[in-house]
Parts: C-alpha cells; structure tokens; sequence
C-alpha cells in the first residue's frame, strides 16, 4: 500500500470528515452530513466507521476491530488488514489494550475508558425512517423536535402485540433533545453508551453521515413509564468456553450432538478470561 | 367590541403562486381570484373574522371559494403574504400565532386547536390502530403512560361509538362515518378549545352524515368548544352554525346570524344559493 | 471445510481470494488493456460514466482486475479516486461546443448543421457472427483497407461544430428560457440535500447505473410519469476540459478531452401560467369551466426540456437522463420524488447495502429473537 498516503484518503478529504466529527461532538446525537468518500470496501460494510478511524487514527495508535462482537470475523479481519496496510498502526485483540475500537453492532463488555474512542459502523443513523421515508421530512421532524410519531409507534406495538418489537438499533434520547439510532447494538448495550467515560463516534458512510456522544452525555433508551426498557434476557445461560455469565451471548447448535450451547459474543473478552483462567 | 372571543383574525391574505407586479400592486384589478397575467391565485384576500367563545360558526362557499385555505390558515398550515391571528388560548390573545416560531406552532396546533379533514386520509394514519391515531395527540401533549393513554382512548372511542372490540383495528378498515368519528375523536383528545371542521359530513351516506352531524352537536355540548365548520352545503351550516359568513373568491360576501342569513339574504350570491337550498 | 463467517473465517477468505485470482487467469490468453480499451469501449465507457471518473486506461485495468464485472470495476476506480487531491475545478463546459461524431434528431427531419448517424448499433440485425469467433489478421486488415477507401473518397472535412436544435424553439419562443447561474454543489464534497438542486440531480443521474435509471425512465414513459418525450436532439463527441490558468489571470487550460453523449428531450407542456405551485389544491379545481376568459388565455401549451449528459458513449443511460431530470424537475407521482429516484441509483451503494446482507446478523438476530420469544412466554398479546 505504498502508493497510497497514509490512513488511505488524501489529506484534504480527511480533515473535512474531522471538521464534521467536532460538529458532531459538539451537537451530541444531531447526525452531520459529510462528503462521504469512497473506499476499497464496500458501501453498506462499513465505510462510515472506516472513514472516521482513518480521519483520526494516528502512529501511536493501537487499534482492535470487532464485527458482531468477534475479532475474527472476516469483516472484521478485512476492516482490519485495510487499515493496518495503509497505517501501519499496531492492533490488538484486548479491548484494554486499545485507543481504538472499532465496532460493528457491539460495545465490549468490560467497560471503556476516557483514553479510549469507540468507532460504530451505522447502516441507517436515521432512527426515524421507520415512520417516515422522507429525508427532507425527518430533517425537518428533528429541527422541531416533533417526536410524537416515534413514541407513537411504540405506543402501537404495545396495543398490537403487548411489546416493543424492536430489537437492537433501539432508539435512544440524547441529553434530551436528539433522538439517536445507536447503531445495531443489541440493547443489552444502550445502557454503557449512557454516561459514558469513551467518545463515541458513529459514521454511516452509504447514508453520508457522523454523529457523535461525548463522554458523559446522557443516554436514555426510549420508553413509556408503565412500560420500561427491557435488555434481551439473559439470564441463566452461560458461556460453554469461559463461564462467563450476564453478558451478551451467541446461541448456537452444536453440530454432532444438536444441543443448544451459549458462547460471549464478545470474542475478546471470552478469549481473556480463558487467558486468566489458565494462568491461575 | 369588548365580547369575549375565542378567536380573531384580522386581513388575512393568501396566495398560491409566485405573484407578478400586476397582482401584487393591484389584486383588485381582475374579477375573480385568478390574476389573469401570472396565473397566481389569491386564495384569501383581505378576511377578518371573529368567533366568541362557545359559538359554532359557519363558513359556506362553492370549492374554489377560499374556505379550505381559510381553515388551513386558522390551522396554521399554510403560508400567509398578510394578516394577523389571536387565539384567547393562547397568552390571552396578546401574541399574533402566525408569527410564533415552529415549536410554539406545533404545541398550539397540538393543543389549542382540533382539526377534522374532509378526506379522513388527511388526519388518519391509516395503517396505524384508531386507538393509536388517538393517543398520538396525547402524546405530543408528553403523556408517557400507556395504561392512561389507553384508557384515555378506550373512553373517547367509545363514547363516539366505536365498538371496544374494534379499536386495535386500523381506520382503513373502517367505513367513512367511523372513519370521520375517529377524526373526532382524535381532535378532540386533548381537549382544544377549538375545533376546525372542514366538510366533515361531504360525501357520506345521508343517514350516515346525520350521525356525524349528530356527534358533532353533541361534542359541541359536552365539551362547550367553539367550533367553526366549513361546508358546501347549507343544508349542514343551518342545523348547526349559530353564524354564518359566506364566502367567493377568496372573499367574505356576506356574514351575520344563521337565520338571518337564511331568512333575508343580502348578496346576489347568497341568494342563488338559498334559493337553491329550496 | 464449510463456509464459516465468523470462526475461522481469515483461511476462508485466503482462499476464496486465491481462487479469485486462478479464475482471473484461467487459460493461456491474457488480456491485454490496449485490448480491452479499444475493442470493449462502450464497456469501458459505461464503467467510467458509472464511476464518475474519466480514465479509460484505468477503466480498463479495474475491469481486467474484476474479471469484467462492470459494478467491481466501478467500485475500484471510485476507491481510486478517493486518494487523490482535487487540484482544479473546471470551468463550466458547453455541450453545444463538442467536435460531433453522432448527432441525430428524432423531431425534425432537417436539422441546422445536419444529422449524422455516426457509429450506432441501431440499424444492424443482432445476428451471432459467428465469423468473428476466428477473426484473421486478413480479415482486419481487409476491414481496415475498406474504411480507408471511403475516408478518401470523401474529403476529410472540418471538424463538425453546430448549435442545438432547442435553440430554434426557444428562438420562437415555445420553449422557456431558463437562465440560472447558480455554483453547481458537487455531492462528492458535500452530501446532497433535500430539495435538491438541479446540479446536485443531474450529477446524481450522470453517475448513477446504467440499468437502474433506464428501467426509471421506462417506467416513467410507459405510464407510471406524466407524458412521452421526444429526443430533440442526442450529439456524441469531444469536448475540452478547461480550468482556470493557475498564473495567469483570465487565462485558462485545457486539461484535456473526453468523449460525451448528449441528450435534449422535449416534452409538450402547460405554459408557466397555469402551473400551480399546490398540487392538491382545491382552487385546481377551478378549471377553464367556470372560469372567466383570462383562465381560457392562460391554457396555452409549451415545450419542455429534460437535460442528459453522460461520460463516453452511451445513447440510453443519456436518454434515460433527460426523461428523469424532466420527470423531477415538472412530473407526478413516484418519479418526481426526488428522494426515490436520486438515493437509490448509485452503482455502489447499491451494491454494498444489498450485498451487505451476506455478512453476519447474529447479535442484532439474537436480539430480535428475544423479543419475538418474550412476546410468545409473556402471552401480553391477549389484549389491551
């Protein structure tokens, strides 16, 4: 990669997406239009996260992907090898060894800290499309803040089926004022964005768009008060290869005996506590 | 004139297109409300209107006549060249409400104001449950609670007649009078002080329309909001309007006591039309 | 060993690359990019036009490097383009200033400046020849000789320059004169906003897929759009590109040239006067009927202009162009949304999004999972 400059985009496109990431930090949860650019990845894969860690990504950082929770997942080894190519940047499989995570539908279970940055890939950052197609329209909506068709179709889940159907990209209240899509986190993982100690970036590259949350900026999933937010449920299963219990599971059939079995989808964090384990 | 009124208006002017200097220097200067230079049409020109509080007023003209631009600017859903507008709902009627910003005119159309459309498309979510096309007023009015909100709901659609059993279903399986009766509903869910009804009762069965109309009468009773209704048809306006202005080309010809007006018109025009009525 | 996307997924993907690259150079015959450049043109335009970047030799290596897909070839020169500096921005070009190598009319039979058919495929019979499958050096030689023979008999003239045939109509005056001289927004710079300018919509059609905005035209003329178009005019040929003198003030350069198809297509229409900026209003329904004579006078009929203008030759795509951008700018109905016809037409978004679908759902299916199985044990779809 050679030929290319480093972080891949030429200086000039590079500094404009970081101008739109300081309006972003600077309006939490208002999704900034910028002149997304094209990369050797595919649109819809996660070239707005990609975008955003090459627009900010330096030489003394250390940078882990994740896609789906999983370091090894081949998008997340392609997203990977990209930018280590045209960086040279050292990354890591440990979420504490890192400045940079970026994510693709999950936050890591142990918690992160104020030295690190999170990068979420976004495939539609417009929370509202569900109720309204046009762009123009739910501009507007957020400018006057009218949220009223939002909590109204929560409002007509409930009547039709006793319960909010959707299940991760759950939108969130930002410090009151914007309503955000999280990005497909589960919503096992709304509640770490909420006073949060790590900048949280969102880039969604097809749709053209940054936001962002500042660290310590009030989070709130939405819902009713006779009906609060509930995370997927959990409860009694346990990881098959680290007993890890209470965090966000894969669920898988085994193969020869058919069994359902439990495993962290956070690969990285499962892979650690093995580490420990062994060592004790 | 010092009567308590619920709302005032005063030299509203509308137009839909770009305007020439023709028109702008002199809308006067051609017959009806189309410059015949620029094509622009002048849907409202130069209307005051006062209705006291409690009182039905009715708006009667021919389609064309400026009545539904009239009640999109008393909705406050069109752009105006002129004019001022005072709702007593609103800081006592000190403020003009066409020049308060989008979010004040959102919480005064979400609750100082009621409005039921002709098409039922027009304030319907159509996929959506008639008991959530309720509960969205109450929740731009920040309720929370969906067991209140539900109950809230269940108690006005019933009492307009909706069966319980039917209000998890979507109006667009409804027939136009339940349709037209959810509209109600829905505009009268927070309790405005005025209700805009815009030929609620056109196209419906005659029986059907009697039930409606019926409704509305008894809304009007129970919940002593001041009403005006806009309808073609004269018929409508004389059972229910208290006063009447009557309305072409973008003008008022004519206003004053129902009976009156139906009794002893003045204007050419309101005599064709209660002669018609004969 | 099975297709594995998150485990074991880093020798999967070793390998699938490894037979990519097999497939690429199966048999004994390379494929040379003088080849492919000149002999596979109209690919290769399609590909730049796509792309939004002129560069035929790269064009053909990204195509070479995809194995001909022409979505993988727009892919990689878009992330090509990527990496480099914009250095100039050019003047506004002219399309009516092109060296013509096709022009034709499909409203008049006589045009000022003349028709010429130049290269088209229109007028063949699409017969298999099956004589090419061993084409000869004698046989290009002797095709070669034959067009020689009729460059000579016909003097080799000047080249070609003529004004647009509009110009007539808006000369008479039944076409509107549009003059707007806004600075066109680049949406590669900055996103494209809604309502969107006109330069902002005819930069969008000018790269958008081939398939994707013919199959929009079609279904505008076939009756999901307000009226039938005519081809006023469709010119293919050079044109110079030319910025600003980096010294010298007022002087400019010419930073080269490319190949361009352009289309006028005329659309009969209602005279501005009578146009109402309410679509729904109920004053529409105030027709000639009750109207007085002003209304009648106002009800004359005009001619409208839809623009097309795309990279290299392609007849269709620029057809398809000037259909939309009419349909956009004065249309009803699903092609007037600019939101639909603009957002969803671009090659690799496209792709990407619908492709994107292959990669791994299982925390946001997990998640989904969860509510559809809290829903059933809760059994709180009883009732209210």
């Amino acid at each position: 990669m050679k030929d290319f400059n480093f972080a891949f985009l030429d200086e000039g496109s590079k500094r404009a997406i970081r101008r739109a990431l300081l309006k972003a930090v600077a309006i939490p949860g208002y999704q900034v239009p910028f002149g997304s650019r094209e990369l050797p990845i595919g649109r819809g894969w996660g070239t707005g996260g990609i975008q955003v860690t090459l627009a900010i990504i330096g030489d003394g950082d250390v940078l882990k992907v994740m896609d789906q929770g999983s370091d090894d997942s081949v998008n997340a080894i392609s997203i990977r090898n990209f930018v280590m190519a045209c960086t040279g940047v050292r990354t890591t499989t440990d979420s504490e060894a890192a400045t940079l995570i970026q994510s693709r539908h999950r936050i890591p279970e142990i918690p992160m800290r104020n030295d690190q940055i999170l990068v979420l890939q976004v495939p539609l950052p417009e929370p509202l499309r569900m109720t309204e197609e046009l762009e123009s329209v739910t501009k507007k909506m957020h400018a006057e803040m009218d949220y009223a068709i939002m909590w109204l179709a929560l409002y007509e889940n409930i009547v039709r089926v006793g319960e909010i159907e959707l299940g991760a990209d759950y939108p969130v209240m930002v410090e009151g004022r914007y309503i955000m899509a999280p990005s497909p986190i589960p919503r096992f993982d709304n509640p770490k964005l909420h006073m949060s100690e790590t900048l949280c970036l969102f880039g969604a590259g097809r749709e053209k768009k940054i936001y962002a949350l500042p660290p310590y900026t009030d989070v709130r999933s939405l819902c009713f008060e006779d009906h609060p937010f509930r995370v997927e449920d959990m409860s009694g299963r346990v990881c098959h290869l680290c007993g890890a219990r209470d965090v966000y599971m894969d669920e898988f059939f085994d193969s020869a005996s058919g069994d359902r079995l439990f495993q962290c989808s956070d690969s990285g964090y499962c892979e650690k506590r093995r580490r420990a384990a062994s060592h004790e | 004139m010092n009567e308590p009124f619920a709302l005032s208006l005063e030299g509203l002017v509308v137009r839909h297109g770009d305007a020439c200097a023709r028109c702008t220097r002199n809308p006067d200067s051609f017959q009806r409300n189309r410059c015949p230079d620029c094509g622009s049409i002048w849907a409202a020109r130069d209307i005051s209107l006062r209705v006291r509080e409690g009182e039905i007023l009715g708006i009667v003209g021919e389609s064309g006549s400026g009545k539904s631009t009239l009640m999109r600017a008393l909705y406050l859903d069109t752009e105006t060249v002129s004019g001022s507008y005072y709702l007593k709902s609103y800081r006592g009627g000190e403020e003009d409400v066409f020049k308060v910003n989008p979010r004040k005119r959102k919480h005064i159309r979400d609750h100082l104001l009621g409005m039921v459309y002709q098409n039922p498309h027009s304030g319907l979510r159509m996929p959506y449950s008639s008991s959530a096309n309720v509960a969205e007023k109450l929740i731009a009015a920040g309720n929370r609670s969906v067991a209140s909100m539900m109950g809230r709901t269940n108690s006005l659609l019933t009492h307009i007649e909706i069966p319980i059993n039917r209000v998890k279903e979507p109006p667009r399986n409804f027939s136009g009078g339940m349709q037209q009766r959810v509209q109600i509903a829905k505009a009268v869910a927070n309790n405005p002080p005025i209700l805009l009804l815009d030929e609620v009762s056109t196209g419906l069965d005659l029986s059907v329309q009697a039930r409606v109309l019926d409704l509305i009468k008894r809304v009007q009773r129970e919940f002593g909001v001041t009403m005006i209704i806009v309808s073609h048809d004269l018929a409508v306006v004389r059972l229910l309007a208290d006063r009447t202005v009557v309305m072409l080309d973008g003008r008022i010809v004519e206003q004053g006591v129902t009976d009156q007006i139906m009794e002893d018109p003045q204007h050419v025009y309101t005599q064709t039309l209660v002669n018609s009525l004969l | 060993m099975g297709y594995v996307a998150v485990k074991g997924g880093r020798e999967a993907v070793e390998a699938s690359i490894m037979l990519l690259e097999k497939y690429r150079t199966d048999g004994d015959c390379d494929v040379e990019l003088e080849a492919i450049e000149r002999r596979m043109s109209l690919l290769v335009d399609r590909v730049m036009s796509e792309a939004g970047f002129y560069a035929p030799r790269y064009a053909a290596l990204a195509l070479k490097q995809s194995q001909g897909a022409a979505d993988e070839a727009v892919f990689l020169l878009r992330a090509y383009r990527s990496t480099l500096s914009r250095a100039y921005r050019s003047l506004p070009l002219d399309g009516a200033g092109m060296v013509i190598n096709r022009r034709i009319s499909a409203a008049f039979k006589d045009i000022p400046g003349g028709q010429f058919l130049g290269a088209t495929y229109d007028y063949t019979h699409r017969l298999l020849n099956f004589g090419l499958a061993q084409e000869t050096p004698l046989e290009i030689a002797s095709i070669r000789e034959k067009w020689k023979a009729c460059q000579t008999q016909a003097e080799p003239g000047p080249p070609i320059f003529a004004g647009r045939v509009s110009q007539e109509l808006k000369d008479e005056g039944l076409i509107a004169m549009e003059e707007r001289d806004d600075e066109p927004n680049d949406i590669t710079q900055r996103p494209i906003t809604f309502p969107a300018p006109r330069s902002s919509r005819l930069q969008t059609l000018a790269r958008a897929d081939t398939g994707f905005i013919s199959a929009l035209a079609y279904a505008g003329i076939r009756g999901f759009g307000p009226t039938h178009p005519t081809v006023g005019e469709l010119r293919t040929g050079a044109l110079e590109v030319l910025i600003p003198h980096p010294l010298l003030e007022g002087e400019t350069l010419c930073a080269g040239e490319i190949l361009v198809t352009e289309v006028e297509s005329i659309f009969p229409e209602e005279t501005a006067e009578t146009k109402r900026q309410e679509e729904d209003d109920p004053l529409l329904a105030l027709g000639a009927g009750q109207g007085d004579k002003a209304d009648v006078s106002g009800n004359s009929l005009g001619l409208g202009i839809g623009y097309g203008m795309v990279l290299g030759r392609n007849d269709n795509k620029a057809i398809a162009m000037s259909i939309l951008d009419y349909f956009l700018e004065s249309g009803e109905g699903i092609l007037s949304n600019q939101e639909f016809v603009l957002l969803h037409g671009d090659c690799l978004e496209m792709n990407g999004f619908v492709s994107h679908l292959k990669l791994p759902h299982y925390v946001t299916f997990q998640s989904k999972l969860d509510r559809v199985r809290g829903a059933r044990r809760d059994g709180c779809n009883e009732g209210l």
